[in-house]
């Protein structure tokens, strides 16, 4: 199976760590993983501007970078998500067809298609985790607190399996952390008010580092961190799956 | 203003914010715990969700259906195309019945027709009998919210309230003393009331009865000691069968406040000896929302309020930040088709995150429909000059592997060089509250060349 690693936009310019960390627990999964050199963006952030006319040409890049490969993972479950759900704005060719069908978040691509839960990582910290709207509602990576479902989570079963480290319950489990992409400018007051009421959430709960599938809430949640000297840290769930494996 | 800029101002007393952000929590998690006592709660949502469709697809036979029984039972039946229409059918009935005094239970219906200020105006008294109506009624002020209208008031601001129009005595907002006062206040006006005016929860087309769903029971106590009783309803309140209501009654009390069932759901079927039964009938937009294919099933809605209770957004910007009858989730995919313009900022007051659509008891792609209308509102309507460049912009250097290239690194260059007072400026909304991201010093595209050789 041959796999081609996305690293959206901003991880690539900002967190090279995070796209690392991906490649790298990717490997040691013994997973054939190709980094196409011309890949730019999903196109999510103009799409959900209301500018989706405008990423055509990105939706069309990535379609070229990515339709030979048989599994496309990515680190980030709201891009992902913005593939299988707004590629529809392409005519639907075979090409855009499978890339759309192809298109896995990194957790859900290692629990659902490699069939692992334990990677024999160890991470001897409380941690709290952040399950993004766009995976958890878009991808269905886990049960919902609003539906009347039984309870899974892909992140869960993943990090529950990590040594040492301590899941923390959170007060309001899935509430939206505020990013929302070019909402946490324009309706900043409430993006900032809905990222602290969570980060205090987590400080209520005991955790030390917040973790989550989805780095651009990690993001926003770390600015509002660092500008307040909160003790807490952010790191992207694939740097926890990592760690000494 | 738009509701950014509204949600600021609700924003600068924190402590506020917090409190109303913590009522609605409660009520989501009562609406969580009643609902996980349901067995196949997510089974009811679905076949609610498919009635509506059915009802949606067949709208004008179950109304002609509806009226043929309504009329068989004695009840006079009326159509209004908008609001306009509505209030002179309304003010027609008053007015032969000379009435002066009519009393009202709670109706968004009415709301949105803005009924009171009409009626009103031609010098009749209107009052609105739900306690939390009242409440924003006697501030002069509209719902914030449409299942707990008074929602953003606190105990103490009822207080002061009701001292200085009902002249009760200082009760540092007690609940039960405050309410008392307004049950014998509101006592009165039951009594002198000529006219009732009630909104309907649903219309049921087989029977051509209808059903209004209370807690205080103010809705009866109305319809019952006047003569004339007024229903008004929107096209949508229809449901075909009267065996389909137990789906929708267990529904909607539970998703609505958490509640098993609503205190009353009372059945009206036909006039009793000697009075008189109306019906309005109203569009009002809803047929021209109707043809609109991807919005179509926002005519879903029961009016239940679960989606605003369970909004982050809308907990944090209080229900008035939206300047619309209906706010929140619901009624930000419902007021851009009535009016483009006034209401083009709501579909962006949103995460899109979807709980609204998780929540929804009939089941509404509400986010969904939230981002389609913003790719309809950046092209119909005009964008401020900044933000469509620099979208506009982006979508070039996206679909560019070159200018890409380019613009990831001056932007790396510029957050590590620039001085700070640059990055964190007034334009920069960003970096108000947060610290931007650190740059390291490399992206991963320089370390992948450096580090791995492509196998491709
Ligand atoms: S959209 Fe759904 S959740 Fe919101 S008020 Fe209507 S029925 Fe209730």
């Amino acid at each position: 199976m041959r796999v081609g690693l996305f690293i959206p936009c901003y991880i690539n310019q900002l967190y090279p760590e995070v796209a690392i960390a991906t490649l790298e627990l990717l490997e040691k999964l013994k997973v054939d993983v190709y980094y196409p050199s011309t890949q730019t963006c999903c196109g999510q952030p103009l799409g959900n501007s209301g500018y989706e006319e405008d990423s055509k040409g990105a939706c069309q890049l990535f379609v070229e970078n990515f339709k030979e490969y048989d599994c496309i993972v990515g680190p980030s479950g709201s891009c992902i998500y913005h593939v299988k759900k707004h590629f529809d704005i392409l005519e639907q060719t075979p090409d855009v067809v499978k890339v759309r069908n192809n298109a896995y978040e990194l957790c859900e691509f290692i629990v659902k298609v490699l069939g692992k839960t334990d990677l024999g990582a160890s991470f001897p910290h409380k941690v709290g985790l952040h399950k993004s709207c766009h995976g958890l509602r878009g991808l269905h990576l886990g049960s919902c607190s609003e539906r009347m479902d039984p309870h899974f989570s892909t992140e869960e079963d993943l990090l529950n399996n990590v040594k040492g480290l301590e899941l923390m319950k959170l007060n309001r489990e899935d509430e939206c952390c505020g990013f929302g992409g070019t909402f946490s400018v324009f309706e900043e007051a409430i993006s900032v008010k809905m990222g602290k009421d969570k980060i205090q959430d987590h400080l209520n709960s005991g955790v030390e580092v917040i973790t989550g599938a989805d780095h651009s809430c990690l993001m926003h949640l770390e600015g509002l961190i660092n500008r307040d000297n909160k003790p807490l840290k952010v790191m992207h769930i694939a740097e926890i799956l990592n760690s000494t494996i | 203003m738009s509701h950014s800029e509204k949600a600021a101002i609700f924003n600068k007393n924190e402590a506020k914010v917090n409190w109303h952000d913590k009522a609605l929590w409660y009520v989501r998690e009562k609406r969580d715990n009643a609902a996980h006592g349901v067995k196949g709660w997510e089974y009811l949502r679905d076949t609610a969700s498919k009635i509506k469709g059915n009802v949606l697809s067949n709208l004008d036979n179950y109304l002609i259906e509806f009226e043929a029984n309504a009329l068989k039972n004695g009840i006079k039946v009326h159509w209004a195309s908008d609001a306009k229409e509505h209030n002179s059918i309304v003010y027609k009935i008053v007015k032969e019945h000379n009435a002066k005094k009519v009393v009202k239970s709670k109706s968004m219906l009415t709301e949105e027709c803005h009924l009171n200020p009409y009626l009103e105006s031609k010098n009749i008294e209107v009052v609105d009998t739900d306690l939390g109506e009242y409440i924003v009624q006697i501030a002069k002020e509209t719902p914030s919210h449409i299942v707990l209208p008074a929602i953003h008031k606190t105990k103490e601001e009822v207080d002061e309230l009701f001292q200085e129009h009902l002249g009760t005595k200082p009760s540092n907002g007690n609940p039960e003393y405050l309410t008392n006062e307004a049950r014998k206040h509101l006592r009165n006006k039951f009594l002198q009331a000529d006219v009732a005016i009630t909104g309907v929860n649903f219309a049921i087309a087989e029977t051509g009865g209808f059903v209004v769903c209370t807690n205080e029971g103010n809705a009866d106590m109305g319809a019952h000691l006047v003569p004339v009783h007024i229903a008004c309803m929107g096209i949508e309140k229809i449901i075909p069968k009267e065996e389909h209501l137990g789906v929708f009654l267990r529904l909607l009390a539970r998703s609505a406040t958490g509640q098993p069932i609503t205190t009353y759901s009372s059945h009206f079927n036909k006039p009793a000896e000697g009075k008189e039964l109306h019906i309005v009938i109203v569009d009002n937009g809803r047929t021209e929302q109707l043809s609109r294919e991807d919005f179509r099933s926002s005519l879903h809605c029961i009016r239940c309020g679960a989606c605003m209770n369970t909004c982050p957004i809308y907990r944090r910007s209080g229900g008035h930040s939206y300047d619309a009858t209906i706010p929140g989730p619901i009624g930000s995919i419902l007021s851009p088709g009535k009016d483009l313009t006034k209401h083009s900022s709501l579909p962006f007051a949103s995460t899109l995150c979807g709980s609204c659509s998780n929540v929804c008891p009939v089941k509404i792609n509400i986010h969904e429909q939230l981002y389609k209308w913003r790719q309809i509102i950046v092209k119909e309507e005009p964008q401020p000059f900044v933000k469509k460049s620099i979208l506009k912009i982006a979508g070039k250097v996206l679909e560019n592997r070159t200018l890409y290239n380019f613009a990831g690194k001056s932007a790396r260059f510029m957050l590590k060089y620039a001085p700070k007072f640059m990055i964190y400026s007034k334009l920069n909304a960003w970096g108000n509250a947060r610290d931007l991201p650190e740059v390291k010093n490399t992206n991963f595209d320089d370390w992948y060349k450096a580090k791995r050789k492509n196998k491709k």
